[in-house]
């Protein structure tokens, strides 16, 4: 899928839970439940493995980068414990 | 056949909590207080006869059949117009009442077709079946003037009016005001002269007259009367069955003779509609029967070739095989489905078990995803359940009705007439709305306020509603303390009190005057009953989901929540889009909205399908788009949508459905999606088919087979013929067997049966152990998920900005006489009220740019080029326009963008930045012809 299109998707999520969320660390966390419910996983493997090949976070915002940050490490340790 | 009269009580029924004791002929009944002798009596089994009087309309005694005497009291009363009263003893027979009537009856005669044959209604004459009642004899009346020369009124498609068979009862025209609330016909002339007058003496096609039917249903001597009745004569059984059109779900009787439907009734013991219908459901259903349906599969090997005839094995052995090719070479998330919201839940139900138990993935969505999605995730995370809170019939204690980005009396006619009836009886209405939508005013009806708002600011002004409430003290504090999460409340109350949430700072963002938003929160917070209705034009936004929130949050802030005359209602689009959603149309979630990822509840699915079930969501409908671009997702099922004519950014989807290996199209009609598919399944029509259709009241309601599926079977025999070629064996022997499986496995309907149904009518869910006979109110006493829940929503304007290459937002929307994409009503004389898709336009706009009304004019967006021609009217505002998306020829979603809701993908249909420039004719030729290329390209 177009990176582009996935970025701007999680940003969008991300900003929502931002602005409705007083504290920042409940936002990531909202915006990771949020991928982690409603995305299919090759959506989710597809903006894991765009902003691990782009270090400076490849157009996400903090708490949508943050979010995909814990996507990443939980689809890690998952794939660990398999 | 069954006449009008069946069932007529004469008068409407009366609610008092007293009641009184009469006499009539002897008999004693007990009425509620202000019932009229003639339905007291209707109740004692004893029949009055009468013309003008029919228990739809307020009695009004011109007639003079019904008359009665009454024991102490002087003349021969009226009895549709006299109240009952204790102790009273009536006669309705007696030799002088008995002359009245045979001598007020020879009247009529002398002035009406004389053999009940000649009647065009085929026996339905209640003139003639009176005249026997009261034993009329010959007419002594043969010379002089009379009215059987009068030329008839054949302009309109489905009905005709012929003076000579009218008694000036009054009946059409108390229909059209009390029950329609049109108000397009009146008595004209006075005396000999009285006509019935179509607006003023037009004929009716030309006329304000909706076509909604209720005249023609009223009319006591068929002279309003269905064209196809008098074409086809009269019916020999008749059905009770469901609209397939929106998402009022009007029940209907359909009368059929043989296997042919003669006409729909709109059904009086209805629930959604009470016996009211509108021109789509009353007589839009000859595309059913159209020559353009498909009898027999077809299959192609490349969508560039000519379709192949196929036997029934042939094609779904041949989709089954690709389906599974796909599936082997590129994984077996690589197909999908899509259920449809025009089937019944049934069929949803079997689409997304193949594609969970067959295909073996969770890619299955529905054409919610572009309507209501946000409304499923909105309430479910507020209330705690993916639905309205409402049964229609609250609006009738309502004092202010809010109706929020929808159009009913476009797009949910009967529920709009129902509103009207509310608010002409005294209810204060408040309209948020880009456009100068009918409701803002028409005859008898006016909006207090008009919240003309620009695109995409919706969850500004929500915001700046709140503020005003919560500012002003006008919140139910108490209501909030006992029913919602505190903590929840205080941020969400700390938020909306900032200054920048007051209507006068978001004034110039939404465009709507900070006073009139003042007063709009006054009125609504006040109520004492107040309730929202909203539509697509809240939720095909960026905001979409958050605006659903907002209104959420304003509802339970003012305490409009939990009783009769409250809540927050969708308005659904399609007939069955809230059924279809219920029965785990979602790819995150299983029948009852539940999410595929709780273990309890896949288990329990999965024991019950013999599978085990993934885990994972699957694909929303744009994401499948996406993924068939990308070469991960190449096979499709598609029952029952046209994706390629009603999704956003047809480029995209068109590229999409041509890039696929294997689309499967499941329709009554070859549609414009139908041009990138592989296999063709003729599918069937609501009336060839056994199953339910679910409301947007939450209602269930039986759709009973009219007719024989023409193609030889029904969409669920077709779904499961699918499903064992792919080697996931679904054997039922009747639709009601899928259903008591659906009700086995999903909580909401536990206590739903086709028996409960048949014997009730229908059921509003939840229909469990709690609410055996269903729950029309919801979150009475305490919210589904136990507490309320506000949440902060902040506007975020959308990136669809505009720009001085494209100053101008585009909003689509729909309109009375045709249905979504237009398959079904631009099959039917529908198509004489809207033969095109049109441009409105502000005078404003239209003048700085040279554009005048009829003229084609070009309208360009960041995303395509459409050519459509101009209608200059001030509905607009300046900055707006507005088109339907009704004609494949328009193809307008060339120009909607791919810009989506966050939460659900729901597509912004609703703000498009665009130019809109005059076309010379050679220009519109030319888009019109890329237009079609774009078709005929899908085939490269």
């Amino acid at each position: 899928m177009e990176a582009h299109r996935l970025v701007t998707m999680a940003n969008q999520i991300a900003e929502f839970f931002a602005t409705s969320n007083p504290d920042r660390a409940d936002a990531v966390k909202a915006t990771a439940e949020h991928l982690h419910r409603f995305w299919d996983p090759r959506m989710r493997r597809e903006i894991i493995a765009h902003l691990s090949a782009d270090v400076r976070g490849g157009g996400l915002t903090e708490v949508a980068r943050l979010a995909v940050v814990q996507l990443a490490a939980e689809s890690k340790a998952k794939a660990a414990a398999q | 056949m069954l006449s009008k009269s069946d069932l007529d009580l004469g008068t409407p029924a009366r609610v008092s909590d007293e009641s009184v004791t009469l006499e009539v002929d002897g008999r004693e009944v007990t009425v509620p207080h202000g019932t009229s002798l003639m339905r007291a009596a209707a109740l004692a089994d004893i029949a009055i006869p009468k013309l003008c009087a029919t228990d739809s309309l307020e009695p009004f005694g011109s007639c003079r059949l019904c008359l009665v005497e009454i024991e102490g009291r002087n003349g021969y009363p009226a009895s549709c117009t006299t109240p009952a009263d204790s102790g009273m003893k009536v006669r309705t027979r007696s030799p002088m009442l008995d002359k009245l009537r045979r001598n007020v009856m020879e009247l009529y005669l002398s002035d009406h077709p004389s053999d009940p044959a000649t009647c065009s209604g085929n026996g339905t004459c209640e003139l003639h079946a009176m005249a026997a009642a009261v034993g009329a004899g010959p007419v002594r009346y043969t010379i002089g003037r009379d009215h059987q020369a009068a030329s008839r009124d054949e302009s309109n498609p489905y009905f005709s009016f012929d003076p000579a068979r009218c008694i000036v009862c009054s009946r059409c025209v108390r229909a059209c005001e009390e029950v329609q609330g049109t108000f397009a016909l009146t008595i004209d002339g006075r005396g000999f002269d009285s006509v019935i007058s179509a607006g003023q003496r037009e004929p009716f096609f030309e006329s304000e007259c909706v076509s909604c039917g209720a005249c023609v249903s009223a009319c006591p001597t068929d002279a309003l009367v269905e064209k196809s009745l008098v074409h086809k004569g009269a019916a020999d059984r008749s059905v009770i069955t469901t609209c397939g059109y929106c998402g009022v779900g009007c029940s209907f009787k359909a009368e059929v003779r043989g296997d042919e439907v003669v006409r729909m009734l709109p059904n009086r013991d209805g629930m959604p509609n009470h016996g009211h219908s509108c021109v789509k459901g009353r007589f839009a259903w000859g595309y059913a029967t159209h020559p353009d349906r498909v009898r027999t599969p077809l299959i192609r090997e490349r969508i560039t070739d000519e379709w192949r005839v196929a036997s029934w094995d042939e094609a779904l052995g041949y989709a089954a095989r690709r389906f599974r090719e796909i599936q082997a070479q590129h994984g077996r998330d690589s197909v999908g489905g899509i259920t449809s919201s025009r089937c019944t839940n049934e069929e949803a139900y079997l689409v997304q078990k193949l594609v969970r138990a067959a295909f073996g993935n969770n890619n299955v969505d529905t054409c919610a995803r572009v309507c209501h999605s946000p409304t499923g995730y909105g309430l479910k995370t507020a209330f705690g359940t993916s639905a309205g809170t409402q049964d229609f019939d609250t609006v009738s204690s309502a004092d202010v009705i809010m109706v929020i980005g929808a159009n009913p009396t476009d797009g949910h006619p009967v529920f709009a007439s129902m509103m009207k009836r509310r608010i002409r009886a005294g209810a204060k209405l408040i309209v948020a709305d880009p456009r100068a939508i009918d409701l803002v005013r028409t005859p008898h009806v006016e909006a207090a306020f008009h919240l003309q708002l620009t695109p995409g600011t919706n969850v500004a002004l929500i915001n700046s509603l709140a503020h005003v409430v919560l500012s002003e003290g006008l919140a139910d504090e108490k209501f909030v303390a006992d029913r919602c999460f505190p903590n929840d409340y205080v941020n969400w109350k700390n938020f909306i009190l900032e200054g920048r949430n007051s209507p006068e700072a978001l004034e110039h963002v939404t465009g709507v005057a900070a006073e009139k938003v003042r007063a709009a929160a006054r009125l609504y917070a006040r109520g004492p009953n107040s309730v929202i209705y909203y539509g697509l034009g809240v939720t095909e936004h960026s905001q979409g989901t958050t605006m659903v929130l907002g209104m959420a949050n304003l509802a339970m802030a003012a305490g409009m929540l939990g009783r009769d005359g409250v809540g927050v209602n969708p308005l659904r689009g399609q007939n069955n889009v809230q059924g279809s959603c219920d029965v785990g149309s979602f790819p995150h979630e299983l029948p009852g909205y539940r999410h595929i990822s709780d273990a309890a509840v896949r288990a329990q699915f999965g024991a019950a399908w013999n599978v085990e079930l993934e885990p994972e969501p699957g694909l929303r409908i744009p994401n499948m788009f996406d993924a068939a671009l990308d070469g991960s997702f190449l096979g499709l099922y598609i029952e029952g949508e046209d994706i390629a004519q009603s999704d956003p950014n047809t480029h995209h989807v068109t590229a999409a459905l041509t890039a696929m290996k294997c689309v499967v199209v499941q329709d009554i009609f070859l549609n414009e999606t139908a041009r990138y598919a592989h296999v063709f399944l003729p599918g069937s029509s609501f009336l060839e088919k056994e199953g339910t259709f679910t409301n947007s009241e939450r209602r269930i309601s039986r759709v009973r087979k009219v007719m024989p599926p023409l193609a030889g079977k029904a969409d669920w025999e077709i779904t499961c013929a699918l499903s064992n070629a792919l080697g996931y064996p679904m054997e039922y022997s009747d639709p009601s067997e899928i259903w008591d499986e659906i009700a086995r496995l999903t909580p909401i309907f536990a206590g739903a049966t086709y028996e409960k149904l048949d014997r009730l009518g229908s059921l509003q869910w939840p229909c469990n152990e709690k609410a055996p006979d269903g729950t029309p109110v919801m979150h009475v006493g305490q919210f589904v998920s136990g507490m309320g829940k506000f949440v902060i929503t902040e506007y975020v304007p959308t990136d669809e900005r505009v720009s001085t290459r494209y100053p101008l937002i585009l909003t689509t929307g729909r309109i009375l006489s045709q249905y979504n994409v237009g398959t079904q009503t631009r099959r039917t004389a529908n198509s004489m009220w809207h033969p095109e898709d049109r441009l409105e336009i502000h005078p404003h706009d239209a003048e700085e740019r040279g554009i005048h009304d009829g003229h084609w004019v070009r309208v360009t967006s960041r995303a395509g080029e459409i050519a459509l021609r101009a209608l200059v009217t001030e509905r607009m505002a300046t900055g707006v326009v507005y088109t339907t998306f009704h004609h494949e020829a328009s193809a307008t979603n060339i120009v909607t963008t791919e810009n989506s809701d966050w939460a659900t993908n729901c597509p912004e249909y609703k703000v498009t930045a665009v130019q809109v420039m005059p076309a010379t004719e050679p220009e519109e030729r030319r888009i019109r012809h890329d237009l079609s290329m774009v078709a005929l390209g899908a085939g490269k």
